[in-house]
């Protein structure tokens, strides 16, 4: 058997391996079958194992053999020759993507294992797991694609199993008013992400990596474009990595996310999802060389954030919120490593934090419960605050730490000056397209607006 | 012209036209439901039978030189091409899915005479070449939906002034157009007149409150049926893009993507779900018109592919929303539903029916988006911004409605509420179609990136022809 031939085998199961989980789980749900908790988790265990495994085998065989860029190709999704257009599946294993897909394998893996117990008999442990193979599936493809169109395939699913694990305990309004937040601004991000793709093809003629960041391999190919060019597809760019990663200012969606109920939900935004972003410019940084003014605005955005990030952390009154602000400083921090170019060090930071943050959020839920038992054992309470009582704060400590407290005001101004101006706007619009449907009718055009909600139900009949 | 090797086309028109006659003499819904939905299934295989006809003969178009059109020496006008041979069989699965969902409680309103009237005239349009005998069509098919709103006492006077505006522009546009029209000699008064009553059929904007209205106020499944084949974009492919300039073409997509963009922002600040969705199947709608006006191959295959995907997805996300309001009623959205626990198939089916429309990866629509995008940012980049983001605002609107309807607290019922097993069938064989289109895409772009070409053949060779007339003249 040839290396490349290996190679091949292994990167197939690489990608194979979600892809078969998320329909094993999926079809059944469709048919009407119902698989056992056991059967799912075994199935999810199997599936994250076999990706694991592959993945440290390429890693293995690209050390011994001292390769650093190894392309998979399963040729053109869609071609049309007479016109140039090809939708080409290439997944590329190089130094970024391979440490990136062995973590996320990883702490999937992870979260598989405890939700797996800590979901036991729950009503929603089927769409959990479905919606985790789905995450799982757009976490690895966006790891190794190797054409932005692939990577915006993966971004996608990330984005909609995100929203509604966010939304998983949705028999309240509040998880889900969340998971629709959170949906919101990734579909902004998408947006951005989708204009910047179809700009980088039209000005570079290819979709691959190797054609728009240069033939080298990560992280030292050069951009074939011009400065001007690099700097406005690199801030669309930077738009879809901040609503990704939840940096300033849409940094409001982390600690939504960060209420849903469960510690692996907590674990896929405060350690996977938030990285995603950043990963982003990492996979561009050829294009954040070519443009200086670029890279000076990613690393103020990864200052600002961190900044943000780190007064707003220590207001917070929760465990989760406080960490998912201590993601953002550590995110923000890695941006800015992006914008000095320090992309080995941005990668091992990545890595380093997504492990550490895995580890606390699980830890979180139990450290609580720990304390308390630990305290009943003892008989007195631990670790009170005996520096007796605070000093009077100045106002611009007390309007700092309302800042704080309220999250930097960020999602009351993007309400404010964006959300509610654009939903005022079509309501204005619907109100008088009633008056004229009024006006054309000769009476009441909507009755419908009237109608109780389940004024003409099935169980009214009966 | 060669012809296909039997009469498909005329069978899947004579056939509704039979059942409805038959149905008309029944008294009894349920019977008549049945009969509709052994037409409907007939009618599709002979559909489908005429689509793989066309694809296995080597040229095309094809004419269908059956008995009927033989009759009223109506060959040359009724011919298959790249272009209308898939959205034939399209409809007819409409109808089938429509008719075969609907439920038990809902048969005494929904008429199934008009229904497989409506059928055979739909067939029809869309095998039709001939201009006057398509807006011919289209004034036949704007009947079924106007009795339907007198027998249920509506108001029809929204209705009847827009598809009386509708039809008197396009008969003028028509007459003024005359025989020697092509896109190098343009009548410029007669194809505005042409565009302006396609695109009121076509719902665009600010002379859409029609489609709202009949969404109001009639049966949710005629609502359905006769928005989703759209015909008037059907009409003005036929009608005004042989004969449009250029520059008349991209007026046109700027048009609609306005009605794109604000069709998606309504869609977002509805209150009640059938305005929901029919706001959102206009914003999808527009967007086909958008790619359609491009004019270029990539666009227009891009179109082709969206018309196809949203024809689909949107049939399921309305069939989805039908049943649950058959077993609920009509739906706010202003508050949560929670029914989720009682439905989780349509619940799923909602969600992956409405993701497909936008065109989420790995469903049908996907490819045909990025075509479409593609081909928009060719021609003004700012209108494939434009696309992004009337994209993005419909898909934050079909999540918004999902969970408004499914989610957010917990809906207390004390009957089933459960799928039946036509629906179940239907929905999955939509979902089959959505998810097998989105996981191998390649055959359907290639068929309908031929129809792109030979469209664009068509116009360049009509304005050929025209340009020799006019030397010959002088």
């Amino acid at each position: 058997m040839t290396i490349e031939l290996l190679l091949h085998i292994l990167g197939v199961v690489v990608v194979a391996s979600p892809a078969v989980l998320f329909s094993a789980l999926g079809l059944p749900l469709l048919l009407g079958f119902h698989l056992g908790e056991g059967v799912q988790a075994t199935l999810t265990k199997t599936a994250v194992v076999a990706g694991f495994m592959a993945s440290v085998g390429i890693l293995g065989v690209m050390l011994t053999f001292g390769l650093r860029h190894v392309p998979i190709e399963f040729g053109n999704w869609v071609a049309i020759p007479q016109e140039h257009f090809h939708f080409h599946l290439k997944f590329v294993f190089d130094r970024l993507s391979v440490p990136f897909v062995i973590l996320s394998f990883l702490l999937c893996g992870t979260v598989g294992a405890f939700a797996a117990v800590y979901l036991h008999r729950d009503r929603g442990y089927r769409r959990f797991f479905l919606l985790y193979a789905l995450f799982l599936l757009g976490m690895v493809v966006s790891s190794l694609a190797g054409t932005i169109e692939t990577l915006f395939f993966g971004w996608e699913l990330v984005g909609l199993s995100s929203a509604l694990l966010v939304a998983y305990f949705h028999e309240r309004p509040g998880p889900v008013r969340n998971g629709l937040r959170v949906w919101a601004t990734y579909r902004i991000a998408d947006a951005a992400f989708l204009i910047a793709a179809l700009a980088l093809h039209h000005l570079t003629g290819a979709g691959d990596f190797d054609g728009l960041m240069g033939s080298g391999p990560w992280p030292y190919g050069v951009a074939a474009i011009d400065s001007t060019s690099a700097l406005v597809v690199g801030l669309l760019l930077l738009l879809a990595a901040a609503g990704k990663s939840g940096m300033v200012p849409f940094s409001g969606w982390i600690p939504r996310a960060m209420e849903g109920p469960t510690p692996s939900s907590a674990v896929f935004y405060g350690a996977l999802s938030v990285h995603l972003g950043v990963f982003l410019l990492l996979r561009v940084s050829p294009l954040l060389e070519v443009s200086l003014p670029l890279r000076i605005m990613v690393v103020l955005l990864g200052l600002a954030s961190a900044i943000f990030g780190a007064i707003a952390s220590r207001a917070q009154c929760d465990v989760k919120n406080a960490l998912a602000f201590a993601s953002l400083t550590q995110v923000g921090i890695i941006t800015v490593e992006i914008g000095f170019g320090l992309h080995y060090i941005a990668l091992i930071h990545m890595i380093g934090h997504a492990c550490l943050r895995t580890l606390q959020l699980l830890r979180s839920p139990s450290v609580l419960k720990d304390f308390r038992m630990l305290e009943n054992a003892v008989g007195t309470h631990l670790g009170v605050d005996t520096s007796g009582t605070s000093k009077p704060l100045v106002p611009s400590k007390i309007w700092l730490y309302r800042f704080a407290m309220e999250r930097g005001f960020l999602d009351a101004l993007l309400n404010r000056w964006i959300i509610f101006p654009f939903l005022s706007i079509f309501r204005f619009c619907d109100a008088l397209e009633k008056r004229w449907t009024n006006l054309l009718s000769g009476g009441n055009s909507r009755e419908s607006d009237g109608l109780a909600p389940y004024g003409d139900s099935l169980e009214d009949i009966t | 012209m060669p012809e296909i090797h039997l009469p498909w086309l005329g069978l899947s028109i004579l056939l509704p036209l039979i059942g409805a006659i038959i149905a008309s003499w029944m008294k009894d819904s349920e019977r008549a439901k049945l009969l509709s939905v052994v037409i409907c299934s007939v009618t599709l295989l002979l559909a489908c039978g005429e689509w793989a006809d066309f694809a296995l003969l080597p040229s095309f178009p094809l004419q269908d030189q059956g008995p009927l059109f033989r009759l009223f020496n109506l060959n040359s006008f009724f011919v298959v091409d790249e272009f209308s041979a898939p959205l034939i069989p399209l409809a007819a699965l409409l109808y089938l899915a429509t008719v075969l969902t609907t439920l038990r409680t809902k048969v005494n309103r929904f008429s199934f005479k008009w229904t497989l009237f409506s059928e055979a005239v739909l067939l029809a349009t869309l095998g039709c070449h001939e201009p006057w005998l398509i807006i011919l069509l289209l004034a036949v098919g704007v009947i079924p939906p106007w009795i339907e709103l007198r027998k249920r006492r509506q108001s029809t006077r929204v209705y009847e002034l827009h598809m009386g505006l509708c039809l008197a522009l396009l008969i003028l546009g028509q007459w003024l157009a005359g025989p020697g029209a092509s896109a190098s000699n343009p009548p410029i008064l007669a194809g505005c007149l042409l565009t302006a009553g396609a695109l009121i059929r076509s719902g665009i904007c600010p002379l859409h409150c029609w489609m709202t209205d009949l969404f109001e106020k009639a049966t949710f499944g005629t609502a359905l049926l006769f928005v989703t084949p759209m015909a008037g974009t059907y009409a003005i492919m036929r009608l005004v893009f042989p004969i449009a300039p250029t520059w008349a073409l991209q007026s046109i997509a700027i048009l609609s993507l306005i009605t794109a963009v604000y069709a998606a922002g309504m869609a977002l600040v509805q209150h009640e779900s059938r305005r929901f969705f029919c706001y959102l199947f206009l914003s999808h709608s527009s967007l086909v018109l958008v790619g359609l006006e491009m004019a270029t191959p990539i666009g227009l295959t891009g179109a082709l592919c969206v018309w196809f995907s949203v024809g689909i997805s949107q049939l399921g996300f309305g069939l989805a929303l039908r049943s649950v309001e058959a077993r609920t009623g009509r739906l706010s959205l202003d508050g949560f539903h929670g029914l989720y626990e009682h439905t989780p198939f349509l619940a799923n089916m909602f969600l992956l029916t409405g993701l497909a429309s936008i065109g989420f990866p790995g469903t049908i629509g996907f490819i045909g988006t990025e075509l479409l995008v593609e081909g928009a940012v060719d021609v003004y980049p700012m209108i494939g911004f434009a696309v992004v983001l009337a994209a993005a605002l419909n898909g934050i609107a079909v999540v918004k409605a999902y969970f408004h309807v499914f989610t957010g607290t917990r809906h207390v019922s004390t009957v089933s509420l459960v799928c039946r097993p036509s629906e179940r069938v239907m929905i999955l064989t939509i979902v089959v179609l959505i998810i097998g289109g989105g996981i191998y895409p390649h055959p359907g772009v290639v068929s309908r990136y031929n129809a792109a070409t030979a469209l664009i053949k068509m116009r360049d060779a009509g304005e050929e022809a025209a340009t020799e007339i006019n030397h010959s003249a002088n």
